[in-house]
């Protein structure tokens, strides 16, 4: 870890988040909605890699997450009319409550069953997003468009249907999460979740109580999943129990091993690459599952670490 | 020096089923002492470092470390007390470099109170503590190697490395020369006694020139009972350590 590549890595990763926020101006209004779509998801992703790729637990349950920060920040605003920010806190404080109480039960289980638990919960809390249908409206879900007010700064107004809103508040959020999850993971607590992920026992006898920091991760891991959430009810106005449906676990799972578990980057790339994967292939067929999964194959064959842990590997021995 | 203890265990037992690895052991040690346990394959050295360490709890007995009880104390608030391992088989992190590898011990250190403290840790104060570590033990030149591409020897060093940037009080080091080529162990003597001039050594070794060489004082395990303990003249001269370990004829 030199100088050379602190310096490398601050460049690298500032140029991505510039670059996301200059595309608005030169993407069209198609790309423009999906690139925003992409950050909010982006974001979900770059949490969920925290507690995989640098602490080795595989969760099953992220859509739990992403789906209270969803609930928390929709229904606020349906019910008591919330303004953005006010809904948006309640959604990440909720999150991180869940966690929290999800965290102390779970901590101690590791792989398989780790992953088992947190199934089971994540499946409990979507049954509960159905159970109470009357609040919720379950599968149907809710719009929340006309009840949203718009944001006000300084006497000037800025409404959540302006497609240029929706993108530099998804870039705003996704911007927080990465530069957060470089922070983390650079940092002496990064260190940790790295020689947790590759040796538990050890470490516990280098002196760490490695309980509290897999506690840690899953908590900030699951409290941008739940920024994210939140984000996504705002910008796109819909709460549906969908996304609290085991695809929405599977999906930022799917995302980071696409792009390279363990990289800050990959699980970005792997959003918008499985995202613009799905769109063109189902714009080609009426099967498109089936040229995602062909893709998904030969991406695993060729590239088993994901698509950044591959350039890892080759060519850039540095990136975090 | 005084004699006072810095580590005591009282009748500390511990058994796996019907197999009693460590039995009503009583052991103590001084500050700034090099102790060696001996004893033969199976007589319950590990276990009885393992109980110490806190890597197993054991079945019975008492164990104080500065006069603090800390038979129920976790593994790593032992680390924390001063109390540090390393391992019979190496295990450094093989995908980390060894830079890394030492930084996680270093840091462990300065990572005392709170949670924002932690957070700020600074890397240049962790890189020095790392670099002091590794080159105590010589490998200052491969601070940014994997440390799963080094040799055996080199591995079981960094080990040690990590061992020192902890800062321990004890150092348990458990067959440190096993695997060592003949001029690495002479190179492992000096360190040792290096070492021993900051912190108290417990070493549990096979090799006797090694032991004879470094020990102070030797305690003999066998069946996991102490059968035998004091200087290494002594030692050899025991009748009941020849018979148990030594074989009757390697007094020669």
């Amino acid at each position: 870890m030199t100088h050379n590549a602190t310096t490398k890595v601050l460049v690298l990763h500032l140029a991505i988040i510039v670059a996301l926020f200059l595309a608005q101006f030169v993407l069209g209004p198609y790309h423009h909605t999906n690139v925003a779509r992409i950050m909010v998801f982006g974001a979900f992703a770059v949490g969920y890699n925290v507690l995989l790729g640098y602490t080795g637990l595989m969760s099953l349950g992220h859509a739990m997450f992403f789906a209270t920060g969803l609930y928390g920040a929709g229904l606020t605003v349906y019910y008591f009319g919330f303004g953005a920010i006010e809904a948006f806190a309640v959604g990440v404080a909720a999150t991180f409550v869940v966690a929290a109480i999800f965290g102390l039960i779970v901590v101690r289980t590791a792989g398989v069953s780790f992953l088992i638990v947190s199934l089971m919960f994540a499946q409990a809390a979507f049954l509960t997003t159905l159970y109470f249908n009357r609040i919720t409206r379950g599968d149907e879900g809710f719009v929340i468009s006309s009840q949203l007010r718009p944001l006000e700064i300084a006497g000037a107004s800025f409404p959540f249907s302006d497609p240029s809103m929706k993108y530099n508040v998804a870039w705003l959020v996704f911007a927080v999460s990465f530069i957060a999850s470089v922070a983390l993971v650079r940092s002496p607590i990064g260190r940790i979740w790295i020689a947790i992920r590759e040796n538990e026992a050890r470490t516990r006898m280098l002196g760490y109580n490695t309980y509290k920091y897999k506690f840690l991760a899953l908590v900030i891991s699951a409290t941008i999943a739940g920024a994210a959430g939140a984000t996504y009810a705002l910008l796109f106005s819909y709460v549906g129990s969908t996304f609290a449906s085991i695809q929405y676990s599977i999906f930022p799972l799917l995302w980071t091993l696409v792009g390279g578990v363990g990289t800050i980057i990959g699980p970005l790339l792997g959003t918008g690459l499985m995202f613009y994967l799905i769109d063109i292939a189902s714009g080609l067929t009426e099967s498109h599952l089936f040229v995602v999964g062909a893709v998904l194959v030969v991406l695993i064959l060729w590239l088993p670490k994901g698509i950044m842990g591959g350039i890892r590997d080759r060519w850039l021995p540095w990136l975090p | 020096m005084a004699a006072v203890t810095l580590l005591e265990t009282k009748q500390i037992s511990r058994s796996f089923g019907g197999l009693h690895a460590v039995r009503n052991v009583d052991l103590q040690l001084t500050p700034g002492e090099i102790r060696a346990v001996i004893g033969p394959n199976g007589a319950g050295k590990t276990t009885l470092v393992s109980l110490i360490s806190g890597r197993l709890p054991p079945t019975s007995g008492m164990i104080s470390f500065k006069g603090e009880d800390i038979t129920q104390l976790r593994s790593w608030s032992r680390v924390t007390r001063g109390i540090v391992y390393t391992f019979q088989v190496t295990s450094v992190y093989p995908n980390l470099s060894c830079y890394e590898n030492v930084a996680l011990a270093a840091q462990r250190g300065m990572m005392r109170g709170g949670w924002i403290e932690r957070l700020i840790v600074s890397e240049q104060r962790i890189a020095k503590r790392v670099e002091s570590a590794l080159g105590r033990v010589g490998l200052t030149s491969e601070i940014g190697r994997q440390a799963g591409e080094l040799p055996y020897g080199h591995q079981r060093l960094l080990e040690v490395a990590m061992g020192l940037a902890l800062e321990p009080e004890l150092l348990i080091m458990d067959e440190p020369t096993q695997g060592l080529a003949q001029h690495e162990i002479a190179e492992f003597c000096d360190l040792t006694r290096v070492i021993a001039k900051d912190a108290t050594v417990l070493l549990i070794e096979h090799n006797m020139s090694v032991v004879l060489e470094l020990a102070e004082r030797i305690t003999v395990m066998d069946k996991g009972e102490v059968i035998a303990e004091g200087t290494p003249a002594e030692i050899e001269q025991n009748s009941a350590v020849q018979r148990a370990y030594l074989g009757t004829d390697a007094a020669a």
